[in-house]
């Protein structure tokens, strides 16, 4: 029988790779040093699979696996990089591309934004579908802070930090498919609402220009996430 | 409650019945509600008191007796005649009738295939007891299941029973409902739970919603039967707010049953317990998703998980939970009643037993029917249906809803089963089956499907979110006769992508549509292109 701290030895990408039973086929591929790209992903927060860029085949399973929310096994044979994982990954960054108004020239987060740094590893020089250009607010209404939009991916880490490490639970989604969005409390202004705490994790967290520092010119929000994995490193040794 | 005194209660509903000589039943379903039925009860009932043969006549409301494009109906016991379209001033002639000869110009023809073509083994009661007693339930058998599982059988012997049967899960992917069941009572859980999913949402599909209308208690006893089997004492029924009538049969079958010591605690005098709620779905699509489901229970947002893991081993609240659709809790009594060897014999050698269809679109005889595995799309369609109206031509059948596909006329005669309908790219579904003629376009089915899936998207995904938005972009243009050449390909990465890497059934099958009606009327599309 399997227990969480069984060592397993498993191949990705070819290479004999070992982990424990209770990381995923990300971690492990991590500390070996093989990249898979990652969006709605990050340390320390729970994983979601939504984002579907970490897709990875598994020998013997004609399915894809999102390898963030996917356990090894014992013997498990990981392919995260073919013709078919990478011509997805291109499309799914393209839709999210042709989703909102993301302009990078004028966006606070050009030159720091990961879906850029995405959209340059895939080679994605133009897009392929019609751009959707809806017409998307700007919530201004906080003191600091400020959301746009046009920016947001829909990763959900806002929503994940806000809950999971700063315990507010301020932001969540509202709407559903094309229509969703991010929301402060019962889709209030944000700068109304009651259980936001201006912490700013979740502008630290977030992976484009969609959260932000007031204040700040095109190019000039850098993100600075360290803190989330000391903080939650802390939390688990004082308890 | 013993078996002995489910016995007493069906002998005293039989004797009772035995003094009424005349019965009228009429059809109480959401179709004929809607036709004014309860009207034509309440007329029913009046000339009934005025007439000499009233005191000798009872006016009954029942559940659907299927053929919902010729409601309201009303069916005349013992001689057991069907009428159809039925208005509030037919009833003097009705009451008048009983005894006599039938009222010729309401008559309906029971012998017409549509009747003698089916084989009703979840719909056994629908139509003929009333839905809202349970003594009507129990005098046709009802509970009898129930009593002997919890009584002489235990949990191993149960889930034995339904493996051998061969049943697999009639919402829509067909897994083996046994193996399921097996897995639940295997998981290890201080409290586990059993789950309906009643959150039935496929465009023209009403199967599950008229089971629980016609036939609350038999979805309840077959939740009972489960959690016996997987050892759970605490169940839901998840039902679609747009459902208010089966809701509030479902509720008042939980009542009725719990006064009764047929739910609750200490059931048939044992120590086995289960008790069952209902919970409503607020209008999304995709809660019928099972993980979406059981977020919605747990009172979160209605957003699916990956699986693994199954909520065979962390559900609700991380408890193991098995959770199977409505038609497949109302095929278990019967099961065990009349045991697994004899399911097994209906159907084919992979899919067991019948399959209820709620047959819709361009066809005659629209309504529910109940049908053995392994009969052909063109006995369906042309003999049960009653064929294309308007001396139109069938063009195609869409399965399975916005997971399904459309099946075009080189198909008809192949056998309905699980893996069959697969194989020329559709799927069982829950049951919704749309005749389309030649009147319409399939790129517009197409784009009606997607459109669909579009609006119902949670939008967690992004292959699903902005894909199908995408894919309905598309098909709006090629219907609008402005697509290209390239807009077409672009649509078919895109059922390819989203296909391949959504996170859960609603993205993974929505697709199958476009998918189908380009594999079978690729023609459609081309000749809308531009250029």
């Amino acid at each position: 029988m399997t227990t969480p701290s069984q060592v397993l030895t498993l191949k990705i990408d070819g290479q004999d790779v070992t982990g424990r039973a209770d990381e995923t086929i990300l971690q492990v591929a991590r500390e070996n040093g093989i990249h898979i790209p990652t969006l709605c992903f990050l340390d320390s927060l729970s994983p979601l699979g939504a984002c579907r860029l970490c897709l990875v085949e598994i020998k013997g399973s004609p399915r894809l696996f999102a390898a963030c929310v996917t356990y090894i096994a014992e013997g498990m044979e990981v392919l995260t990089k073919s013709d078919r994982l990478n011509k997805y990954r291109r499309m799914i960054v393209e839709l999210l591309f042709a989703e909102r108004n993301h302009i990078c020239s004028i966006c606070v987060a050009n030159g720091h934004c990961d879906l850029q740094d995405l959209a340059r590893e895939m080679g994605v020089t133009y897009v392929d579908f019609p751009y959707r250009y809806p017409r998307l607010g700007v919530d201004a209404s906080h003191e600091r802070f400020g959301l746009d939009h046009n920016r947001c991916v829909l990763c959900m880490r806002c929503v994940r930090v806000c809950g999971e490490v700063e315990g507010a639970h301020t932001w969540d989604v509202a709407g559903r498919g094309i229509e969703a969005h991010v929301s402060a409390d019962l889709d209030f202004p944000w700068g109304d609402s009651d259980t936001c705490t201006s912490c700013g994790k979740c502008v630290q967290v977030c992976p484009t220009g969609a959260l932000f520092k007031k204040g700040v010119a095109a190019a000039e929000m850098v993100k600075h996430r360290s803190f989330l994995v000391r903080l939650t490193a802390m939390r688990e040794e004082a308890e | 409650m013993t078996p002995e005194e489910l016995e007493k209660i069906a002998a005293k509903e039989e004797q009772a019945r035995a003094h009424i000589p005349h019965t009228i039943d009429v059809c109480l379903g959401t179709t004929c509600m809607a036709l004014q039925s309860d009207k034509l009860k309440t007329a029913l009932e009046q000339e009934a008191t005025r007439h000499p043969v009233g005191s000798k006549c009872q006016v009954r409301g029942v559940g659907c007796p299927g053929l919902c494009a010729l409601g309201p109906l009303v069916t005349v016991k013992p001689e057991g005649d069907l009428y159809k379209q039925v208005k509030p001033e037919d009833a003097h002639d009705i009451v008048n009738s009983l005894g006599a000869e039938p009222v010729a110009r309401l008559k309906c023809d029971t012998e017409q295939p549509f009747f003698k073509r089916q084989h009703k083994i979840v719909l056994e009661n629908s139509g003929s007891i009333d839905p809202e007693r349970l003594e009507d339930y129990i005098a046709a058998g009802g509970y009898t299941a129930l009593l002997k599982c919890v009584t002489e059988m235990t949990p191993a012997e149960v889930i034995d029973e339904v493996v051998r049967s061969g049943l697999r899960g009639r919402g829509g992917a067909g897994f083996p409902a046994g193996l399921k069941w097996r897995t639940v009572a295997k998981a290890a859980g201080p409290r586990k739970f059993v789950v309906c999913n009643g959150d039935e949402g496929d465009p023209g599909a009403f199967m599950d919603r008229s089971v629980m209308e016609s036939d609350p208690h038999r979805v309840l006893e077959g939740m009972a039967i489960a959690a016996y089997a997987v050892g759970a004492s605490e169940g839901y029924l998840y039902v679609r707010a747009e459902y208010p009538l089966a809701v509030k049969r479902l509720k008042q079958a939980i009542n009725q049953a719990r006064a009764h010591g047929l739910l609750g605690a200490n059931i048939g005098g044992t120590a086995f317990t289960f008790r069952v709620e209902v919970r409503l779905g607020a209008g999304a699509f995709v809660c019928g998703e099972e993980t979406a489901l059981m977020a919605s229970i747990e009172g979160k947002r209605g957003n699916p998980r990956p699986r693994p893991p199954f909520p065979a081993e962390s559900g609700l609240w991380q408890l193991p939970t098995l959770i199977n659709n409505v038609e497949t809790y109302a095929n278990i009594p019967t099961i065990l009643r009349q045991g697994a060897d004899w399911f097994a014999g209906i159907g084919t050698s992979k899919s067991k037993g019948t399959k209820v269809f709620a047959l819709t679109g361009r066809v005659h005889n629209t309504g529910l029917i109940e049908v053995p595995m392994g009969i052909t799309l063109r006995e369906i369609i042309f003999d049960i249906g009653g064929g294309i109206p308007d001396g139109r031509v069938f063009k195609a059948v869409q399965t399975g809803g916005p997971s399904g596909g459309c099946i075009p006329e080189e198909y008809l005669d192949m056998a309905v089963d699980y893996e069959s309908l697969a194989s020329v790219g559709s799927i069982m579904g829950s049951g919704g089956m749309i005749v389309i003629d030649d009147t319409s376009s399939m790129v517009d089915v197409a784009k009606y499907f997607i459109e669909f899936c579009k609006s119902e998207s949670c939008g967690k995904c992004v292959p699903c979110r902005v894909g199908t938005a995408q894919m309905h972009t598309l098909l709006e243009l090629i219907a609008s006769g402005e697509g290209t050449r390239h807009d077409l390909e672009r649509l078919e990465a895109l059922c390819d992508m989203v296909k391949s890497t959504s996170l859960c059934g609603l993205g993974q099958n929505a697709p199958n549509p476009v998918i189908s009606t380009l594999r079978y009327f690729r023609d459609e599309y081309e000749s809308r292109l531009a250029g």
